[in-house]
């Protein structure tokens, strides 16, 4: 029996993983590289930059070709920033397994960081100015604000860990769902935060949101995307180093069997709480990003919708691999806003023909034609999918 | 073996599911560095008392006392860490990793880099040329590459977490060897033959240093020839100073083996010696032949 299937698998054709880890070092380095120079090109995708040629073909991709289509270079800075979401919930549901459906509250607490600690017009920033007697236009910088949403998520992610990770499966996922709404619900109650009106004149890498800004300026977002594609980077780097040490090792061993794992030494406890607080920064991280783009939020962007979204997009492309969680959060980022300046959602009942409303619908169909045809998702880690297989056939047939 | 220090002392633990009393008031002592079998029929406690020992269950009554430390209470992780491992009865290995990522699993239980030192490659240390990554490389057509590699580790240093999964790789790899399945190292788990399943489970929890080491019937389904062999790797790793507990039901085997034995019946301790001693007991032979113990 054995036998027989590694041979079958010997037959084979070689999969692009394992062309791809053939190659040599020095080709990968290109290979990457080359990959990394398109990204950053992207917003000037279609055209030759310096010129006045086209690229025939390639403009097709943009979202500003149609009637009514939106901003490209807004598209990609979003499509980054969901990637880079996907990222951070790719390792707790991904990689350590752990069903977290409160998400968002992460993502709230890291764009709350940068509102409440670096814009004029917060509640905070005055409490302090008037308890601590400083400047008058006195704001936390927002290089401090990034390390304040990373330290703040992460705590956060720590004490929602601490009691709740010892939970298992539904459990954890009510839980975590719960702390989602907690968040929100804070947000929009209590006068500290704003309440339901929100926080204006959230700061950039510039400063305040200004006419006179060079780069991140509103009216051109394309140093908004290469921000957040620096981003991306490295988050990338970062996991696939967690992925490759002895804390994937350790969640990998804890996804497969928690107990022997733990009789052979792995404290399950405390990587699970790392998975957490990773995943929590990368969140934060994420919505300090996206408010600072919008320079304004308010409690109603961050409901339980999102969360539930953001799940979708893991599942979607492939948990417990970045390249499948990065692709299903582009797909379903990108495809609404491309199909909606091709006029192709003119058909729909109105409400749904704004692509935010209308995501929701494709997630919907995505999740049950996906959740079909290819549970484990479009592109998935080979692990997590033999392992979906193999719990699906321990199911009895006649449930 | 003249002064003979005891390892671990089960120290009348009691275990009770529910109604069913599955270990009943169970002493015994182990010595460092011998051979113990602990032998019985089938649903006589022996898994269970495997499983009070490393911290899967809790015992309802009693203590386990290993190396001075009572462990009884403790988690499973720590008691590993402390120096208990153990193989199990029905094989449990991390089906999806190769058989060499899983002694690796084990290795980290002596490690100490965890997420930031994997992350930042802190604290970093200069100029150990041994421990540099790809030192050793093949002089392959990638030879370029590996000497880049390899000025750069220099150059920067090489960090803690770096030398650790290199000692570790290392040593998996030769432990793999001593178990006779380092060909098998870049094997998925699952797609392992049988045997080489349960030497990879001995191979993973010797990964994790431990004092003493406890097999569940690692010889279960072997053919009498394999399990010669199998005897032969356990007298081996006991020579290398491991204390070993046996769990077997093979009485002929164990005989040959052990150094001791402990007979459990129903969750009793029924006998306790040599070898030689055990064979002869009229309550052993009652309980494995099933007359009924008039005692
Ligand atoms: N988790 C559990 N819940 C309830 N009863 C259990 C549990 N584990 C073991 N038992 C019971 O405890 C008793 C001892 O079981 P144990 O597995 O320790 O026997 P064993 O000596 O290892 O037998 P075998 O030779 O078949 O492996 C049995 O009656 C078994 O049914
Ligand atoms: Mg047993």
């Amino acid at each position: 029996m054995t036998a027989n299937e590694n041979t079958v698998t010997k037959k084979k054709k070689r999969s692009f993983a394992d062309r791809w880890n053939g190659l040599p070092g020095w080709s990968r380095f290109f290979w990457i590289m080359g990959g990394v120079i398109f990204l950053f090109y992207l917003p000037e995708l279609g055209n030759i930059p310096g010129t006045n040629l086209e690229i025939p073909g390639l403009g097709f991709l943009r979202t500003d070709v149609g009637v009514g289509g939106s901003d490209w270079d807004s598209i990609l800075f979003r499509c980054a920033v969901f990637v880079l979401i996907a990222l951070g919930l790719n390792v707790v549901v991904g990689l350590a397994g752990l069903l977290d459906l409160g998400y968002v509250g992460f993502f709230a607490i890291g764009a709350y960081s940068v509102a409440l600690f670096g814009s004029q017009q917060s509640p905070v920033v005055k409490l302090l100015r008037a308890n601590f007697d400083l400047a008058p236009d006195w704001a936390l910088a927002w290089s401090w604000c990034i390390l304040l949403a990373i330290v703040l998520t992460m705590f956060s992610g720590v004490l929602l860990g601490w009691p709740t990770l010892r939970l298992r499966g539904d459990y954890l996922a009510i839980v975590t769902l719960g702390f989602g709404e907690i968040i929100r619900i804070i947000a929009r109650n209590s006068t500290i935060t704003g309440g339901p009106d929100g926080i204006t004149a959230i700061p950039g890498p510039e400063g305040a949101p200004n006419a006179q800004n060079k780069y991140f300026s509103i009216l051109d977002q394309k140093w908004w995307y290469w921000l957040a594609l620096v981003a991306v980077l490295v988050v990338i780097l970062a996991v696939r180093r967690l992925e490759n040490s002895r804390v994937g090792r350790s969640w990998l061993a804890i996804r497969e069997d928690e107990d022997a794992a733990a009789v052979m030494g792995v404290h399950g406890f405390k990587f699970k709480l790392w998975a957490f607080a990773i995943g929590a920064a990368i969140g934060g991280l994420s919505g300090l990003l996206f408010a600072s783009q919008q320079a304004f939020i308010d409690p109603s962007q961050f409901n339980v919708n999102l969360s539930i979204l953001f799940v979708a997009m893991v599942v979607v492309g492939g948990a417990g691999n970045m390249a499948g969680a990065a692709l299903g959060a582009i797909l379903l980022t990108y495809l609404p806003e491309r199909l909606r300046s091709l006029g192709a959602l003119e058909f729909l009942p109105e409400r749904f023909q704004d692509p935010a409303e209308f995501r929701y619908l494709l997630f919907g169909l995505a999740m049950v034609v996906v959740m079909i045809l290819r549970p484990q998702g479009l592109l998935p880690s080979k692990r997590r999918a033999r392992e979906l297989k193999d719990r699906a056939q321990e199911v009895p047939v006649n449930g | 073996m003249a002064e003979r220090s005891v390892l671990l002392k089960v120290d009348n633990v009691t275990l009770k599911f529910g109604g069913v009393v599955a270990l009943d008031s169970v002493s015994f002592d182990l010595y460092q560095g011998e051979i113990l079998g602990l032998i019985g029929p089938n649903g006589a406690g022996k898994t269970t008392c495997f499983n009070a020992m490393t911290g899967v269950y809790r015992p309802t009554s009693g203590q386990v006392v290993f190396d001075g430390q009572t462990v009884s209470g403790k988690k499973p992780y720590e008691i590993n860490h402390s120096g208990i491992a153990r193989t199990f009865q029905n094989i449990r290995l991390f089906p999806e990793m190769t058989a060499l990522e899983n002694v690796l699993v084990g290795t980290d239980s002596r490690h100490k880099v965890s997420a930031p030192g994997a992350l930042f490659g802190l604290p970093r240390r200069w100029g150990h040329e041994e421990d540099l990554p790809e030192v050793r490389a093949k002089g392959g057509p990638d030879r370029s590459w590996q000497e880049f590699k390899r000025s750069a580790a220099k150059f920067f240093g090489v960090s803690r977490h770096m030398q650790e999964e290199r000692a570790a790789e290392r040593k998996a790899l030769e432990l793999m060897h001593f178990c006779g399945i380092e060909r098998a190292a870049n094997e998925q788990a699952r797609n392992l033959p049988y045997g080489s399943q349960r030497r990879l489970e001995i191979a993973r929890a010797l990964a994790t240093e431990p004092k003493l080491l406890c097999l569940d019937e690692p010889a279960a389904g072997f053919n009498p020839a394999e399990k010669v062999e199998l005897m032969d790797l356990i007298k081996k790793i006991r020579d290398t100073g491991v204390t070993v507990l046996l769990i077997e039901h093979d009485m002929r085997l164990v005989m040959g083996v052990t150094d001791r034995i402990v007979v459990l019946e129903f969750g009793r301790k029924i006998a306790d010696g040599a070898p030689a001693e055990v064979r002869d007991n009229p309550k052993v032979i009652a309980a494995y032949l099933g007359v009924p113990d008039a005692a």
